[in-house]
């Protein structure tokens, strides 16, 4: 019988035709996040709600949540987080974290009202808000005067430029001499024209520190979640040793 | 009315088993129910099936408390469960893990009846009910994953309404009532969750109970097919009980404890470490609420339905695809009856039975691969040549019933030439030279399964040789 497996497997690994399948994704930069590191977290949280939240809400978190999450209290955080209204009062510590932009203005605004990020680490993943965030480039054929590798033509303004500075696409094309030929293939290179407030390598923390919080706050029990499960997989392993010894001496007189 | 037999229980339980057969009935299906005592490895998916099926009722009823049926609502309320309900996350997470467990195990249980010829022997009710339980629990799981309200809850959704759309005649009226609207929406929300706590909770354990008292009613099979009530009689237990069985209770009842941990290991592990399981499990695009008016680039079902959504489209018309789909379904309620060879397990069958059985569950594979992937020329034809292999395997099966009087070489000759007809007639496309280039090579697949099902044991006996069946079962 198990010959017969081994055969089968044999033929079918050798004939089985070698599928190209054409990858249209732009690639991605790897995104290093560390959902332990609450300082990172607690300043994505801080440039999140100064940078994003005047359009994106995160209507599935509340305040407090965030707060025991991210090792804050609950009035540091109201003192220095909360910027929204409800009703027209500054929101409470308690309350879900949604803000003023309704779906009729940001479509009126935007073309597409700006999306709630509640699960953009989920929808999405850490990479890809991770590059989308670094690949904003100026194309004055948009609306807002931007577009991005990653997201092409998307509705969205360059929101952190000022942080950032400004990139410009370079095409490949543009190189002349014996390279020419080769590079003709390669892809178009994003190249800072207008430096910002701070280095590059300061915006890809900022950016890093943004994507960081918005995966933890898709599943912010993940971590509670991993803890549990340790114990659970070390109480059952010991279990199977216990059930496996308990069957041996039920069956033992079994012939 | 037959009378009760007499028992000598005393106090409490004498006083209950004089009202209430409960000793009674305990004996009757546990205690003194003589299972063979050669069960192996394949043995664990119907007590772990029934094990998933708790699971599911009883996570289910904890998110009902919790979940808003209200296309507006649902959504949020799911996060709702996820972040603001203590341990709503565990519960979610038992609730979508088991959904795909409980495939998973149905799947490994109904193959087992397959390579051991389970549906044979006044089994064929059994067989049945089982399949009715199968496709409870396809209506079911299909109902319940548009509940999350996310973009492919409600695309997939959407894709198999549409289905019957394509009924001649009735196809829009019909959709129309399902839905209970002209689009999905608020209203097909509702009922599917009603739905989706009727049928699991009332139908599905209902069946569950039939397919047992039917089970025991004839006994249970075994590796080996033997059956053990037809041989010697008499066991340390009980004279007239089979030589070959062991009381159920405590042999395996104890043999599950074990088969549930090592279940249970690899459910948590997975529930607690990678819970959308790369996306299987979960899938990434339901992370965003339902959308009428954004069709997703890439529409793909759970994995657990694949095989069969493969099948759908692999017949271009869609029609004649949702009829292949059902078919394809339908085919497995056949089973009985298209095997009539006497011999139940595959250790007794010739190699060529073997083969054909391995085939099938490699093709049931490629079929659930290939629909979970966007259609390229390559897949397109992959699928379609697959989903051949898929309905020949009953043919060659009721072929094999009679291995020692069948024409091998006539059939191979008349099945390829069914594929090559098929082929011609509603497939070839000359201005499509990609697509006929492929469907050229691709050939290949049928020829090889043919020619190692009917070929093989044509000219080399060996393939066509049956061993004899013990009088005993073995080890």
């Amino acid at each position: 019988m198990k010959k017969f497996i081994t055969r089968l497997l044999l033929v079918l690994s050798i004939a089985l035709p070698v599928a190209s399948i054409a990858s249209e994704e732009v690639s991605l930069e790897k995104a290093n996040i560390d959902l332990r590191n609450q300082q990172s977290l607690q300043r994505g949280a801080k440039y999140f709600v100064n940078y994003c939240m005047g359009c994106h809400s995160l209507s599935m978190s509340r305040y407090n949540r965030v707060a025991t999450d991210l090792g804050l209290t609950p009035e540091q955080v109201q003192k220095n987080l909360i910027f929204t209204r409800t009703d027209g009062e500054l929101s409470k510590v308690g309350e879900l974290m949604k803000n003023g932009m309704t779906p009729k203005y940001g479509n009126e605004a935007f073309g597409n009202a700006p999306p709630d990020l509640s699960l953009e680490g989920r929808l999405r993943g850490a990479d890809w808000i991770y590059s989308f965030l670094k690949a904003f480039y100026k194309d004055p054929t948009r609306p807002l005067g931007v577009n991005n590798t990653v997201f092409a033509n998307v509705g969205m303004p360059h929101v952190l430029w000022e942080l950032q500075g400004m990139q410009e696409l370079q095409h490949a094309e543009a190189a002349e001499g014996e390279h020419a030929a080769a590079n003709a293939h390669a892809e178009p290179k994003l190249v800072l024209a207008t430096p910002g407030k701070i280095s590059l390598a300061e915006y890809d923390r900022v950016v890093l520190d943004i994507t960081n919080f918005l995966v933890y706050v898709s599943e912010p029990g993940k971590l509670h979640r991993q803890a549990v499960g340790i114990w659970v997989v070390l109480f059952l392993l010991v279990f199977i040793v216990v059930a496996y010894f308990l069957k041996k001496e039920y069956w033992k007189d079994v012939h | 009315m037959a009378e009760r037999p007499a028992h000598n229980y005393t106090g409490f339980l004498g006083w209950v088993e004089d009202r209430f057969p409960l000793m009674e009935t305990w004996n009757k299906h546990l205690a003194q129910y003589y299972a063979p005592k050669n069960f192996n490895f394949w043995y664990y998916f119907g007590s772990l099936a029934m094990l998933v099926l708790a699971i599911q009722i009883f996570s289910g009823l904890f998110l009902a408390f919790h979940y808003k049926p209200d296309a507006d609502l649902a959504f949020a309320s799911v996060e709702y469960i996820m972040r603001d309900v203590p341990s709503g996350w565990f519960i979610r997470y038992m609730h979508s893990t088991g959904a795909s467990a409980f495939f998973l195990v149905v799947y490994l249980h109904m193959f087992r009846a397959m390579i051991y010829g389970s549906y044979k022997g006044k089994r064929e009710l059994l067989w049945l009910i089982g399949m009715l339980i199968y496709v409870a629990l396809m209506a079911t799981a299909f109902m319940g994953y548009l509940l999350p309200w996310g973009q492919m809850s409600y695309w997939g959704a959407q894709v198999i309404v549409n289905l019957f759309n394509t009924v001649p005649y009735i196809g829009n009226d019909l959709s129309v009532w399902l839905r209970g609207d002209y689009v999905l929406g608020d209203a097909a929300l509702n009922r599917f969750f009603a739905l989706h706590f009727f049928v699991p909770v009332i139908v599905l354990p209902a069946l569950v109970f039939v397919h047992i008292v039917a089970l025991h009613a004839v006994g249970s099979n075994n590796p080996d097919g033997v059956e053990i009530k037809q041989g010697p009689k008499g066991n340390r237990w009980s004279p007239d009980a089979p030589a070959d069985g062991i009381p159920f209770h405590p042999y395996y009842t104890v043999k599950d404890i074990l088969g549930v941990a090592v279940f249970l290991l690899i459910f948590f592990s997975i529930l607690f470490f990678m819970p959308e399981m790369g996306g299987y499990f979960i899938e990434q695009p339901n992370f965003e609420p339902a959308n009428p008016l954004k069709t997703p680039l890439h529409i793909a079902p759970v994995w657990y339905f694949t095989p069969f959504y493969t099948v759908l489209r692999a017949v271009p018309d869609p029609w004649y695809g949702t009829v292949a789909m059902f078919a394809a379904i339908i085919m497995l309620f056949l089973l009985p009856w298209l095997d009539k060879n006497p011999v139940k397990s595959w250790r007794y069958r010739n190699q060529a039975h073997k083969i054909n059985l391995l085939s099938f569950a490699v093709v049931f594979l490629v079929l659930g691969w290939m629909g979970v992937e966007a259609v390229t020329t390559v897949y397109k034809e992959l699928g379609t040549r697959m989903t051949q292999i898929y309905f020949l395997f009953f043919v060659v099966l009721w072929l094999h019933s009679y291995p020692a009087k069948v024409n091998y070489t006539k059939w191979f000759g008349i099945l390829l030439a069914v594929v090559v007809l098929y082929d011609l007639v509603f497939r070839l496309n000359l201005e499509d030279s990609e697509a006929t280039w492929q469907m050229v090579l691709q050939f290949i697949w049928p020829v090889i399964y043919l020619a190692a099902t009917l070929l093989l044991p044509a000219f080399k006996p060996s393939f066509n040789q049956e061993k004899p069946v013990p009088d005993r079962v073995t080890g």
